[in-house]
């Protein structure tokens, strides 16, 4: 049943992440310190990490509602990265969690007790990184910025996607033994977080478009008049509330049952890929209904566009999710496939 | 950016905040799972695409009746079992997902138990909710007429009043299952068009299809069955006792009641048997096309959460119109696109002379599909409640 009292805890927090993003939109590029500060100083940078990790012990749920203003809004800033990741992985494994933002990469590095060396790829905001914290095969390993040689690499959105080597010796209390289950947790975490950001960067896509199609004038009338774009934005519309749906959901999921129930699992799953589905179509609209302004780096519409492409194929593409979906559906059987859709076998 | 910031703000809640199913469900859940097991066992039925029209099975209707799974929402005082919405929502979705034989009680059920809540007299109430709620008492629903399809607010068929009641003259079509109910609800002019208010002037009317100048005749669909008809009136009497509501407010119960059926499960599971089906033929095969499976299984899982959000919401008192068009928009194309993967993945073309199985399943799959995005307002229109909700008309 609807809850009226989280409901209205959910209200405000979302009144206050929508007005932290807001005031901080803009098209520059890179690590946007001053909004970090805020997010800081709002116990928003790590909102779900305990209390003794810095952090303020909200829900999954909180989470997604602050994780889908930052991703409405274009936030130039390591969120996921810091709290629902590296965070979670340092305090899981018994490793002090340091100020600033973090970010957090599952690669393979060479460890042998405190020597570390090897190079990792695609590290979401390295070089604005107060530290990066490795999962690898046995460990989890902290390292600060002097340890790593950063080349700037980007995705679709421009957002930092670099490239760190790191060849060297690490203080004993930077490197622990990998907890079970963490790699997995950390697999579903990612994509959890960036289904939440999905969800958000279609809604700012949608509002966008919907404001655009109320202001442009063509044929003696704002375009959005017409029956055709309207039939298209009410499509758009849809995929948004499919993906918000699917977001909230894993949500709820998650606050009530942790990243191991296999309920949760399988709503990650498939909220990861009907974020990652709903952003093509929802792009595709925008820029649809945006007319050749929205095709230029004039326009900020690029900003929410340029995320959906790159964050469906980032931590497990649709297609990715998909399959593991598939793959349990056929191991279910016919019989179990309600079961399984239900979660209630 | 200010300017697309206070869109976002304007932007209407698109969906309603996750429901979860109260505790006492997965009990619920797990007796009609049984009943089901146990119906198919004996070979009672056999599963069906599309089964809330063409499944009609008045022993399996009663059935359910007798087991308390109808009328779950009507007051015990009415025979009814006085259940939250939400437990109605298990029953319905197993029964649906099952292929079960759910026709004859389903308008039943569904709206009509309701609305005479809302809008019926005590003795209405008394009369039909009883019989309903034992599966023994059967209802359509006549709204569409030839030349009122998409603009309800253009039925022609005319209420008089007469003496001690109403005389009825018109045709309503597409009228599922007219041909075996025992009543149906007529949306009628009741007073003479006015072209500044389209809406005004509309009744509804509780009419008994035994009823002397009252002609049934089937319009069969494409499969061949007689599941629609026509109806017909001719100088029907219906005495002032049966007014459903209010003369003159029929436009308002009647869109009060669309907004309830817009977003139930059987928007997007009437292609769930076939669906179940395919699974078994590609382990049959030796086929592994997960990617593809996969999406329809994602998108199913995301349909059913948005579509408790909305019967959660709708619980709570509230009629998140918006959402509800966007669950039927979705879910019914949904339906379809069922059938489109199981094509790309399977080779066994449809059989309509099949007895059942998959082939049988995508045979009736594939000539119920039109219905799905029509019945209950087209997508088209539904988008266009969307549209306004966005502000753009």
């Amino acid at each position: 049943m609807n809850d009226p009292v989280n409901d209205s805890v959910n209200a405000e927090l979302q009144e206050l992440a929508e007005s932290v993003f807001a005031d901080a939109r803009g098209a520059g590029t890179g690590f946007d310190a001053e909004l970090w500060k805020t997010l800081d100083d709002t116990g928003l940078a790590r909102l779900t990490l305990p209390g003794d990790a810095g952090g303020s012990e909200g829900t999954f749920s909180d989470a997604a509602v602050v994780l889908a203003a930052a991703g409405a809004h274009a936030a130039r800033v390591p969120l996921v990265e810091t709290d629902l990741l590296a965070g979670w992985l340092l305090h899981s494994a018994g490793i002090a969690v340091p100020a600033g933002p973090l970010t957090a990469v599952a690669g393979e590095l060479e460890v042998a007790g405190t020597g570390v060396r090897g190079e990792l790829r695609r590290v979401p905001w390295a070089r604005a990184a107060a530290g990066v914290v490795v999962l690898t095969a046995g460990h989890v390993v902290l390292l600060g910025p002097e340890r790593l040689t950063v080349t700037d690499g980007a995705n679709l959105a421009e957002e930092p996607r670099d490239t760190a080597v790191v060849q060297g010796e690490v203080a004993p209390t930077a490197v622990a033994a990998l907890p079970g289950g963490a790699a997995e947790e950390f697999r579903l975490r990612a994509a959890f977080g960036r289904a939440q950001l999905l969800a958000g960067a279609a809604r700012g896509a949608l509002a966008a478009s919907v404001r655009y199609a109320g202001e442009r004038v063509q044929f003696g009338r704002p375009i959005g008049r017409f029956q055709a774009v309207q039939q298209q934005l009410a499509l758009a519309a849809a995929e948004v509330a499919s993906a918000s749906a699917a977001a909230s959901a894993a949500a709820a999921a998650v606050t009530a049952g942790g990243f191991t129930a296999a309920a949760s699992r399988f709503a990650v799953a498939a909220a990861k890929a009907r974020t990652g589905e709903a952003a093509g179509a929802v792009a595709r609209i925008a820029h649809q209904v945006h007319g050749a302004i929205g095709f230029t780096r004039e326009h900020d519409l690029r900003l929410t566009t340029t995320r959906l492409w790159a964050w469906r194929d980032e931590d497990g593409s649709d297609a990715e999710w998909n399959a593991e979906i598939g793959a349990a559906a056929l191991a279910a059987g016919p019989d179990g496939l309600w079961p399984m859709v239900t979660g209630s076998p | 950016m200010e300017a697309v910031t206070e869109t976002m703000v304007r932007l209407p809640a698109l969906v309603p905040p996750p429901t979860d199913l109260p505790p006492r469900a997965a009990a619920l859940r797990g007796e009609v799972r049984a009943f089901l097991a146990q119906e198919r066992a004996a070979g009672a039925w056999t599963p069906r695409a599309d089964v809330w029209l063409s499944g009609w099975d008045e022993r399996f209707t009663r059935e359910l009746g007798s087991r308390g799974w109808l009328g779950m929402t009507i007051p015990v005082e009415y025979g009814g079992h006085g259940a939250s919405p939400l437990d109605r929502y298990v029953v319905t979705e197993e029964l649906l997902a099952a292929g079960a034989p759910v026709a004859a009680h389903w308008v039943a059920d569904r709206q009509i138990g309701p609305t005479l809540m809302r809008f019926g007299t005590e003795a209405q109430r008394q009369r039909f909710l009883p019989g309903i709620a034992k599966g023994e008492v059967y209802f359509g629903i006549g709204m569409s007429e030839p030349d009122a399809g998409s603009d309800l607010a253009a039925v022609r068929t005319r209420a008089v009043q007469v003496s001690g009641g109403w005389e009825l003259t018109g045709t309503k079509v597409w009228t599922s299952g007219a041909h075996h109910a025992h009543a149906f609800f007529a949306l009628a002019r009741s007073a003479p068009r006015d072209e500044q208010n389209r809406h005004a002037g509309l009744s509804q009317f509780i009419v008994e299809l035994d009823s002397p100048g009252v002609q049934i005749r089937p319009i069969p669909l494409l499969t061949g069955a007689h599941h629609f008809n026509e109806v017909v009136f001719d100088g029907v009497f219906v005495p002032d006792d049966m007014v459903l509501g209010e003369i003159g407010a029929g436009w308002r119960q009647v869109t009060s009641e669309l907004a309830f059926e817009r977003s139930g499960p059987e928007r997007f599971l009437s292609t769930f048997p076939l669906l179940t089906a395919l699974v078994g033929e590609l382990l049959a095969n030796g086929s592994t096309p997960h990617r593809e499976l996969g999406g329809l299984v994602s998108r199913l899982w995301t349909l059913r959460r948005m579509s408790l959000a909305v019967a959660g919401s709708l619980e709570s008192g509230e009629a998140p119109e918006l959402a509800a068009a966007v669950v039927k928009d979705l879910g019914t194309r949904y339906e379809n696109e069922v059938i489109d993967v199981a094509r790309l993945l399977v080779a066994t073309p449809p059989d309509p002379g099949a007895e059942g199985g998959y082939a049988r399943l995508l045979a009736d799959a594939v000539l119920h599909a039109p219905g799905f995005t029509l019945r209950g307002g087209t997508n088209e229109v539904l988008r266009g409640i969307v549209a306004r909700g966005l502000g753009l008309r």
